[in-house]
């Protein structure tokens, strides 16, 4: 991994004063260990007009996967640094703040003791960096460099010419020229690097929102990208604990499949975080399966494919709900809920109430059976058409609750939502998306086939043409009397709009 | 079949040996519970069935724990005064009697549910304490048997007196339970026991012997073979053609009436019952099975209706429906004698049997495992009539709880009572009742061969109250596997290698990638296991593997074999792409009618994770269409007498499948590199000649350029365009075009991809995995062949027809696998072993495997035997150990490896992996296959070096 620092100057500011500022002599070849290698410096070109400094940084792939031994598989934080095929010796990542900041320190503070004078001053600099792994692509590098003074060329770099169709490559080219005071221009790497950095940050300290307040001290105040810079360099370190300690089977399983971890491990969507920002339509579909399962008189509901818990935190919330159970086929979802839901530090009246386990609805299971409520939120368009009946079978031929309440993309809409490209499913895990043609006439021949009564209802601002974002169909088991209104009766209150979804007599 | 008439019905329990007669009332009352004027001087045998809770009845100090002592083993003597101690350390104190007889009925309760006798030694004089032990008893569903010791005062205090902790003992605690006693005495049977002693007096406790006896039920030591024959229902026509075409030597009486059949190889006859009513002979089949059984030609097991036929016979007012009016009227015609015969043995019959070393159980209405050679009162019921859930359907039929379907026990049980169209087994069960009577067929299941034997209805004698229905349990569809299957941890018993455990943490992340991933699991019977490589070259050999930069030498596994005594051993070339199972069926038809799948399937193509390889169905139906093609050519449908091959294969590019790892780690590792080097390099030579000494730096760099392009080329072999493949990039799409060459204007979808399948794992009813791998090569050679043949065909009739574009032939999808055979203790074949490794491996091919060329091997100590060991190339290696490995201070440490848990999940993925095929193999339910295969993808979680 390597970068280069080029001042240029003139006679009176000759560019070699780039060495008093780094503290290095253009003249030798230094070198540093680090935590991770040898960091070496060295001048390829040092006159008045022109001075460069090379920063590279020998990174031994073998000692980052033997260090990470005894903790598990990898055992490395990052499991990215548990693998010999490492791009680590290659790329800027954040290894290279790390070297940086051992080898560059005192210039980062703006310290020359030599001539006091020179940090403060603004100097003409191009810094290259040829491989800089930039999660978010060339545009986000860009809007965070440019705003702070830089030009910036940032090329992706394909990923095998041989292989075109293989498109780009995560890494980019990076070439930054301004005038900059060069502690500043340090500190602007130390901290973008890991932000840009697929791998994100692997040394986990006590101290570092004070290391980021430090190095961002007047840049980052007002960086218009801020909130990025701050979540991505600090949101990892709880992410990434837990990566540690819990993803390992899964992992094995993708190893061993030649498959990437993030192909089977993906219950939990990372990107989207449901917990600070609420998807409105979330909200909607929530309300809605509230209002039917009240209308149902439920108290004891099972979600199944609960995900991250979100509707069985809405459920506790409602008296009414003496027993709810999520379930889950992803040990991880269901950990990501039990933190969510603060399990642990519940009551025990509260906690009673509530229980989260790992199922698979491609399996019967005698535990789901005898609730008065079955919830399926987004769940069927997970699972592949021809697994379906299983599902099927498990929730209607085996559990047999008094009431299903069944939620799923309507299809149709998609044309509406304007971020996603025609064609496209709204979740890179839906196995299908259904019309409401379709969905219909699923739900009318399951609930023949097992004695439901099924009544279909929308969810979310419903569209003249395409109808609403969300579908819903709420099956009752056919001459169960134990809840009084008819079916959908209870969605008026709701956000969901009224049901006006005809009835399919089993 | 169905009878609703329940009301009638009266708890029988098993009574009595098959035609022992009507004389025995069944209840063996060898004590008489009146006082007797004088003890019986003859030493008594007490008869035990040989699962009983044994209750024995005495005053303190009478010599119960002496006597159980004597006849029984300490295990199966349960003793409160025992318990005491363990729940209060003191074996007297009676403060802590309740606690103590809570557990000692929970340890009774576990042993009596894994059927086991147990003994309680108690002194049992109060009716509720023995009321407790009798409930129990039902619970479990075994027969309590009462012993008293009836001993004089004085015997007991005497005895009590010789022991320190009971010389306290007031007389009157004596007393008092020899009064209680007595007053029990008389009622001991009405309290529910079914075998009463009573033992008089010290010398008759003395004298005493126990002799433990079979249940009627229990018939294990015969193995049969059987013939298994469904519902009758009085079509005796159908059942003397079913008899015949089962290979049954008819005998008839003087009027040409059927009263014998035998099998000349000695085959018995079982019959589920239900032979009479509706039907228009029921007499006439009663004759024959009677006389079949008297003969010892046949057992036979009671129906409902033969249950509701003897208690009509008995005298007892029952509704003549379903049939049973019919049957009345045909035994008019018959004489008293005969009628006499028929209640006889139906009173006689046995309501279930287990048989064949507890393999078989056979009985009318199906039997959950629990029940298996168990004796009560809803054992019987059960097996006469299912479990009826006491509702009645629109038919006014009973509603009967889908038992079947939960049904996990290791016994087949076959059975009959609920007409079906279509006999299948479902979860180890069959039902035979294919409602003959009705116009359907009369069925016959041979044992053990597992195989159907049925002949039409003549006509239809009797209209059914319903359509024959088509989800009854065991219907075309299956059952879903259940959770219990499959979760948490647990052991699974393999033929190869015993008990094997799966981790429940491990187990959990199977749970997810089997759901959320794989395909369905009737089309997923294997999972191929991972595979050790050879043992690390050692450094310390000079002049060695190690010398020369190698990881992995052929030498270590030729060395490993020759060490657990396999001499012959094959090298197969190993093709770098993806593992591929490959299950293809004939037809649609064999795959609905052996997997059970719906219409449009055809068979799978599925990856080591049991996902499939694309994700729509077109490629891989290609593919199977194209092996269904080359097995038909090559005759392998008729010479494996199957309907469908199950293949272990690879399935190349690499790049079809791992596309996003080339993307995030290989091409991306390619990519930096490539991206990194001009610039350092340049930077080092410009500070060199400046006069700055990089040398050493710069020529390390150099280096590792160099190393990082040959990485580069390494992946870049396994990696090409397919026909099928889009350009990633939809801003890409002219690069492909120019890119393929090949500018033909249609092009084949499957170009490009090579299957190179190297086993055939099974096919209908047979394991081939212990084939050797000889002749499994060679009738994969016929199936590549077999394709190039048909390609020399097609390329005949488009030359012919000249017409389509030139070059239009397909492309081969089948790829050979190159091998040699090695003969591990010769020197010479081992160096040419070698020599053909280091061929393969030069331009960077990915290695071989060695594999004992008997395929399934044991060493000399019985163990499983590695069925196959891994020697990777050196280049290839690199894009396991990273770019630089090969530089001799990587290597040192990289050598440091360790193989031992590697090795042990290789043979245990194995184990799982041959159970898998085996329990397929012998017909046994889904879940059954599906544990195994599910234990393999739960060990493939389990923490080895990746590398490896």
């Amino acid at each position: 991994m390597f970068l280069t620092i080029t001042a240029t100057g003139s006679a009176d500011r000759p560019a070699t004063d780039l060495g008093f500022l780094l503290h290095k002599h253009p003249d030798n070849a230094q070198q540093f260990s680090t935590a991770y290698g040898v960091a070496h410096v060295v001048y390829p070109e040092a006159d008045t007009g022109r001075c460069t400094a090379a920063l590279l940084l020998e990174v031994d792939p073998i000692a980052l996967v033997r260090r990470a031994k005894g903790k598990g598989r990898g055992g490395a934080p990052d499991s990215a640094l548990g693998q010999y095929v490492n791009d680590r010796p290659y790329a800027a990542s954040s290894l290279l703040a790390v070297a940086l900041s051992s080898v560059f320190g005192s210039a980062m503070k703006g310290q020359c003791k030599a001539r006091p004078e020179l940090p403060e001053r603004a100097m003409p600099l191009r810094i290259e960096v040829p491989v800089l792994p930039a999660r978010g692509g060339a545009e986000l590098v860009r809007t965070l460099f440019q705003p702070l003074g830089w030009t910036v060329l940032a090329e992706p770099l394909p990923l095998d010419e041989t292989f075109p169709e293989w498109g780009d490559s995560r890494y980019v080219r990076l070439v930054l020229e301004g005038e900059c005071r060069l502690a500043e221009a340090l500190r602007h790497l130390y901290v973008l690097l890991p932000v840009l950095d697929d791998a994100k940050h692997y040394w986990i300290a006590p101290d570092e929102v004070d290391k980021l307040l430090r190095a961002g001290e007047g840049w980052l105040e007002d960086h218009p990208q801020q909130r990025v810079i701050v979540g991505r360099y600090l949101a990892r370190r709880s992410a990434l604990t837990r990566r540690a300690m819990e993803r390992l089977e899964l992992e094995r399983l993708a190893e061993s499949d030649d498959a990437a971890a993030e192909d089977l491990d993906n219950a939990v969507d990372e990107e989207v975080d449901t917990e600070q920002k609420p998807v409105p339509l979330a909200v909607q579909r929530r309300e809605a399966i509230l209002a039917e399962l009240r209308a149902a008189g439920a108290a004891r509901v099972l979600d199944l494919g609960c995900g991250q818990g979100q509707l069985v935190g809405a459920l506790l919330k409602e008296r009414q709900f003496t027993e709810i159970v999520g379930v889950d086929v992803s040990m991880r979802a269901l950990h990501e809920a039990r933190r969510r839901l603060r399990l642990d530090r519940m009551s025990e009246r509260q906690s009673d109430r509530v229980r989260l386990v790992q199922g698979s609805l491609a399996y019967t299971d005698s535990r789901l059976n005898g609730y008065d409520a079955v919830v399926l939120s987004e769940v069927v368009e997970h699972v592949d058409p021809a697994r379906l009946p299983a599902l099927e079978y498990a929730v209607f031929g085996a559990a047999r609750p008094r009431s299903v309440v069944v939620t799923t993309p309507n299809v149709e809409y998609n044309v509406r939502w304007e971020s996603l490209p025609a064609g496209h499913v709204r979740h890179a895990d839906h196995r299908f998306e259904w019309t409401r043609e379709e969905f219909r006439q699923w739900a009318e021949k399951v609930g023949a086939r097992h004695g439901y009564a099924v009544a279909f209802g929308p969810v979310g601002p419903e569209d003249p043409e395409v109808g609403p974002p969300t579908q819903l169909a709420h099956f009752r088991l056919s001459g169960d009397d134990s809840s009084g209104s008819g079916a959908g009766s209870g969605s008026s209150d709701g956000s969901s709009g009224s049901m006006k979804g005809k009835e399919a007599a089993a | 079949m169905t009878d609703a008439d329940r009301t009638e019905y009266e708890h029988e329990d098993e009574k009595q040996r098959p035609h022992e007669g009507p004389q025995g009332s069944g209840r063996e009352r060898e004590g008489d519970p009146r006082p007797q004027p004088r003890p019986q001087r003859s030493p008594r045998t007490l008869a035990v069935p040989d699962l009983s809770l044994v209750v024995l009845i005495g005053a303190t100090g009478s010599g119960k724990s002496t006597f159980a002592a004597r006849h029984f083993r300490p295990t199966e003597v349960l003793s409160s005064d025992f318990c005491r101690g363990l729940v209060s350390d003191d074996e007297n104190d009676q403060s802590a009697s309740g606690d103590a007889f809570e557990v000692l009925h929970f340890i009774a309760g576990k042993r009596l549910a894994a059927g086991r006798l147990t003994v309680v030694d108690a002194t049992n004089v109060q009716p509720e304490a023995r009321a407790q032990l009798v409930r129990l008893a039902r619970e479990h569903d075994v027969l309590p048997v009462a012993i008293v010791l009836d001993v004089p005062e004085h015997v007991c205090a005497a005895r009590n007196a010789a022991r320190a902790d009971r010389a306290g003992l007031p007389r009157r605690v004596i007393q008092r339970h020899q009064r209680e006693l007595r007053r029990s005495l008389r009622h001991l049977e009405r309290e529910g026991f079914r075998k009463v002693h009573i033992l008089r007096g010290q010398e008759e406790v003395e004298a005493a012997e126990i002799v433990t006896e079979r249940r009627f039920n229990d018939l294990r030591h015969l193995s049969g073979p059987f013939d298994i024959i469904g519902d009758i229902h009085g079509c005796r026509s159908e059942l003397e053609s079913l008899l015949g075409r089962l290979g049954y030597a008819l005998e008839r009486d003087a009027l040409g009436r059927p009263v014998d059949a035998a099998h000349p190889e000695g085959r018995t006859a079982v019959f589920v019952g239900d032979l009479v009513d509706r039907g228009p002979d029921s007499p006439g089949v009663l004759r024959l099975v009677m006389g079949m059984v008297g003969a010892g030609h046949a057992l036979c097991v009671p129906g409902n209706h033969e249950n509701k036929l003897g208690r009509y016979l008995k005298g007892r007012k029952v509704q003549h429906t379903h049939g049973l009016a019919e049957t009345v009227e045909q035994l008019e015609k018959e004489g008293d004698s005969f009628r006499a015969e028929v209640a006889e043995f139906i009173q006689g019959l046995v309501s279930h049997y287990v048989l064949d070393g507890g393999g078989l159980v056979v009985c009318h209405a199906g039997l959950p495992e629990k029940y298996h050679g168990r004796t009560s009162g809803r054992v019987r019921s059960f097996a006469l009539y299912g479990d009826t859930t006491g509702e009645t359907d629109e038919f006014g039929l009973p509603v009967r709880y889908p038992w079947a379907e939960d049904y996990r026990g290791r016994a087949a049980v076959v059975y009959g009572h609920t007409p079906t169209p279509r006999a299948t087994w479902l979860n180890n069960t069959i039902c035979l009742d294919t409602g003959c009577v009705f116009g359907g067929t009369m069925t016959a299941l041979r044992w053990p061969e597992r195989e159907l034997v049925d002949v039409p209805a003549e006509r239809v004698w009797y209209e059914p109250a319903k359509p024959l229905a088509t989800e009854a349990p065991g219907g075309a569809d299956g059952r879903p596997l259940d959770l219990n299957d499959v979760a948490g941890r647990r052991i699974v018993e393999t033929r190869h290698m015993g008990r094997l455990a799966v981790k429940e943490e491990n187990a959990a992340a199977a749970l997810e990638v089997m759901s959320r991933f794989a395909i369905d699991p009737r089309l997923l019977p294997y999972l191929p296991p991972t595979m050790a490589p050879c043992a690390t070259s050692k450094e310390e050999v000079r002049g060695g593997a190690a010398d020369e930069g190698f990881l992995e030498h052929p030498a270590e596994a030729f060395a490993a074999y020759r060490a657990d005594g396999v001499r012959e051993v094959v090298c197969e070339e190993k093709h770098m792409g993806s593992r591929a199972v490959v299950l293809v069926c004939r037809d649609e038809a064999a795959a609905r009618e052996r997997f059970g799948v719906p219409e449009g399937i055809s068979g799978a193509l599925y990856t080591r994770t049991g996902r499939p390889f694309f994700d729509s169905p077109e490629p891989a139906e290609r593919i199977l269409q194209r092996v269904r093609e080359c097995a038909e050519r090559a005759g392998l449908w008729a010479e494996l007498e199957t309907d469908w091959l199950l293949l272990d294969a690879e399935l190349m590019p690499w790049s079809l499948k791992a596309t996003g790892l080339l993307r995030k780690q290989y091409a991306a590792v390619g990519a930096a590199s490539a991206g990194v080097f001009p610039g350092a390099l340049g930077a080092l030579e410009a500070a060199a000649a400046r006069g700055v000494d990089v040398s050493a730096l710069l020529g390390r760099q150099r280096d590792r350029a160099s190393d990082a392009a040959a990485f580069t080329e390494a992946y870049r072999r396994y990696c090409w365009r397919v026909g099928a493949e889009r350009p990633a990039g939809a801003g890409t799409g002219e690069l492909r075009s120019e890119e393929a060459g090949t500018a033909e204007p249609r092009t084949d979808e499957l170009a490009g991809i090579r299957l190179a399948p190297f086993q055939i794992l099974a096919v209908q009813g047979r394991s081939l995995a212990g084939l050797p791998h000889t002749e499994q090569l060679a009738m994969i050679d016929r199936l590549v062949e077999a394709e190039a043949e048909a390609e020399t065909g097609a390329d005949a009739e488009a030359a012919a027809g000249a017409q389509g574009p030139a070059g239009g032939g397909r492309t081969a999808l089948l790829a050979p696998t190159r091998r040699l055979v090695v003969d591990t203790t010769d020197e010479a074949s081992v160096a040419a072993g070698i020599a053909w490794w280091l061929d393969l491996t030069a331009d960077g091919g990915e290695g071989m495997v060695v594999k004992p060329l008997e395929a399934l091997v044991r060493g000399a100590d019985g163990r499983l035997v590695q069925p196959g060991i891994k020697c990777r190339g050196r280049e290839y290696l690199r894009i396991i150990y990273g770019p630089e490995y090969t530089r001799p201070e990587n290597l040192r440490r990289l050598r440091v490896r360790h193989l031992g848990h590697k090795r042990s999940l290789a043979l245990r993925e194995y184990a799982l992996g041959l159970e898998a095929l085996d329990r397929m193999a012998d017909g046994e339910p889904l879940w059954r296959v599906h544990e195994a295969v599910f234990a393999v993808l739960a060990l493939e979680s389990e923490p080895v070096d990746p590398r490896l």
